[in-house]
């Protein structure tokens, strides 16, 4: 809660002081808005890029410009279990909800995040795998977790081998100064649902400006009238399979009759 | 080629799909089961979740003991009365075995009773049906002649009240193993995805003494209707029948079980239980093992149904 408190806090006070001092303005733009999951999905690969807009009077930047984007996807809650051996097997004895945590999370960035910000920063603004807020549920308390919890790390080692989570520090890259490019690529089992993306403008190891832009994942045609029928018909969806199976059994011993 | 599996949320390549469900097809066609007890262990190696796996496999098994009770309707080798009193405790236990799985499910132990109880299912039925077919194979060696009725002996069974005569099987027995039997099988299958054929047709023969001319016929629609009932109260509760990869399983299946049950035709009837025998005892141990060796890796993610 303090720590939530504190990066409200800590966000209000960079809007606050920065954007009178800097006046550039980051434009992000995105490849395409709407990603479908067809029968044939195996992933898919956004970009996006912008440019990096200067206004005359702005201080020079000896230092460059840094971005860093965070990709967060639908919020799901989702059960870490942790296996333990009872009585000579391997059951599972304890187990840490994260509510509300991101279904996917990407953070590109164009160098490594501590070179970009100090990393008290970089906790405030919740920046990087490792200051991503995960809240945990044990029994009836609700906090987030702290970083070197057990069950936190566990999760996002196993996010991330999922390529759920990423953390992609040559994600962004210059094109020219002021231009930026980067791919975000999209496992195929990313979650349908609307996802958000954050690009924050560092310059000198603050942050200048910020910027908001999404997408949407979706399911289309065979696969969406399935998942619902299956979620909302649960009966008519049942009765259906069942007599599909029925008939597939009933041709079968039709077409391969023996006598 | 990859296709996504709309509820198994999972792209996997459907000629590894369809080569599983040829496969164990082909092996449920020679030994006349469902082959449940290979697909849904199966299914999760491939990395289906595996309460998707119990779910979806149910409805390969309905196809294929569909299949196969046709072909045994046509040579009148199905006793409908006997069916009817075993679906009598069926229906119940399909009925308890969905309650229980949507329990554990809640509690997070399902993968764990599941192997579990592969473990302990297969390992005693394998193990006893080894025990016997080598006990069989041995006899006939020996040219005594092979016992598999033996219309004399009664057993605890014969004493239970409640006896009804069954007219096609030609037996006279009381209802309440009947029923019993019949609850077993709804109840394990609901529970673990399979069919419970390679348990139904030893408890017939040995326990109820069904002549084998009507235990594989009764035996199939037994389980057709069980497996259709799973499918929907599976598809009402817990939403986790994945239709597409149910009938990718089942057009596998019922294709593969026809060159099945011509191989099966050429062995001999002790050997084929061997061979059945051996078989659930390699998934029994598999199973086993997965349980007592240390886990590559200790923790893993569930989502929880209706989130956020």
């Amino acid at each position: 809660m303090m720590r939530r408190l504190l990066a409200v806090f800590a966000a209000l006070l960079a809007l606050g002081c920065a954007s009178p001092a800097a006046a550039e303005r980051i434009h992000p733009t995105l490849s395409n808005h709407r990603v479908q999951v067809s029968s044939s999905f195996t992933g898919d690969e956004l970009v996006l890029f912008g440019s990096i807009e200067r206004m005359p009077g702005d201080p020079q930047r000896r230092g460059g410009y840094d971005i860093i984007a965070t990709v967060t996807g639908p919020r799901q809650n989702l059960v870490t279990y942790r296996k333990g051996r009872v009585l000579g097997i391997w059951v599972n004895v304890d187990s840490r909800v994260f509510e509300n945590a991101p279904a996917f999370l990407a953070v590109l960035a164009n160098r490594p995040l501590e070179m970009i910000a100090h990393p008290e920063t970089l906790r405030r603004l919740q920046l990087g795998l490792a200051n991503v807020v995960l809240l945990q549920r044990a029994a009836v308390t609700i906090a987030d977790s702290a970083p070197d919890d057990p069950f936190r790390l566990a999760f996002l080692k196993l996010r991330q081998k999922q390529r759920l989570y990423q953390e992609a520090t040559n994600g962004i890259t210059f094109v020219t100064p002021s231009l930026y490019r980067a791919s975000i690529p999209l496992p195929a089992e990313a979650p349908v649902g609307n996802y958000n993306i954050e690009v924050r403008l560092f310059a000198d190891g603050n942050q200048i400006d910020r910027s908001n832009t999404a997408f949407e994942v979706y399911k289309s045609g065979f696969e969406q009238v399935v998942t619902t029928a299956a979620r909302d018909y649960g009966l008519l969806y049942g009765l259906v399979t069942a007599m599909m199976a029925l008939a597939t059994g009933w041709f079968a011993s039709v077409v391969f009759r023996r006598d | 080629m990859q296709i996504y599996l709309p509820i198994a949320d999972l792209p996997v390549n459907i000629f590894v799909v369809l080569a599983i469900g040829l496969a164990v097809g082909f092996i449920s066609g020679m030994f006349g089961i469902g082959g449940g007890f290979l697909m849904t262990p199966l299914l999760i190696f491939l990395g289906v979740q595996p309460a998707v796996a119990v779910a979806s496999v149910t409805g390969h098994i309905a196809a294929s003991s569909m299949s196969g009770a046709i072909n045994y309707w046509r040579r009148n080798a199905v006793d409908l009365a006997l069916v009817f009193m075993l679906l009598a405790g069926g229906l119940i236990g399909t009925v308890s075995g969905v309650w229980l799985f949507t329990l554990l499910r809640s509690l997070g132990q399902l993968d764990v009773v599941i192997g579990l109880s592969y473990v302990l299912l297969l390992g005693v039925v394998g193990a006893l049906m080894v025990a016997e077919s080598v006990r069989a194979i041995i006899r006939a060696r020996q040219g005594k002649p092979v016992e598999l009725r033996r219309p004399g002996s009664h057993t605890w069974f014969h004493g239970l009240p409640f006896k009804l005569r069954f007219k096609r099987s030609r037996i006279y027995v009381s209802a309440i193993p009947v029923w019993a039997i019949g609850f077993i099988i709804g109840f394990v299958g609901a529970v673990m995805g399979i069919g419970g054929g390679f348990l139904l047709v030893p408890m017939l023969i040995y326990l109820l003494r069904v002549p084998t001319g009507t235990v594989i016929g009764t035996s199939m629609v037994l389980t057709l209707v069980t497996m259709a009932s799973a499918i929907v109260l599976h598809a009402v509760t817990n939403h986790l029948v994945d239709a597409l990869l149910a009938l990718i399983l089942m057009v596998g299946g019922v294709t593969g079980a026809q060159f099945g049950a011509r191989a099966g035709a050429k062995i001999s009837g002790e050997r084929l239980r061997l061979l059945l025998g051996l078989l659930v005892l390699a998934v029994g141990l598999r199973f086993a093992f997965d349980l007592v060796l240390t886990p590559d890796e200790l923790y893993f993610i569930r989502p929880i149904e209706g989130a956020p």
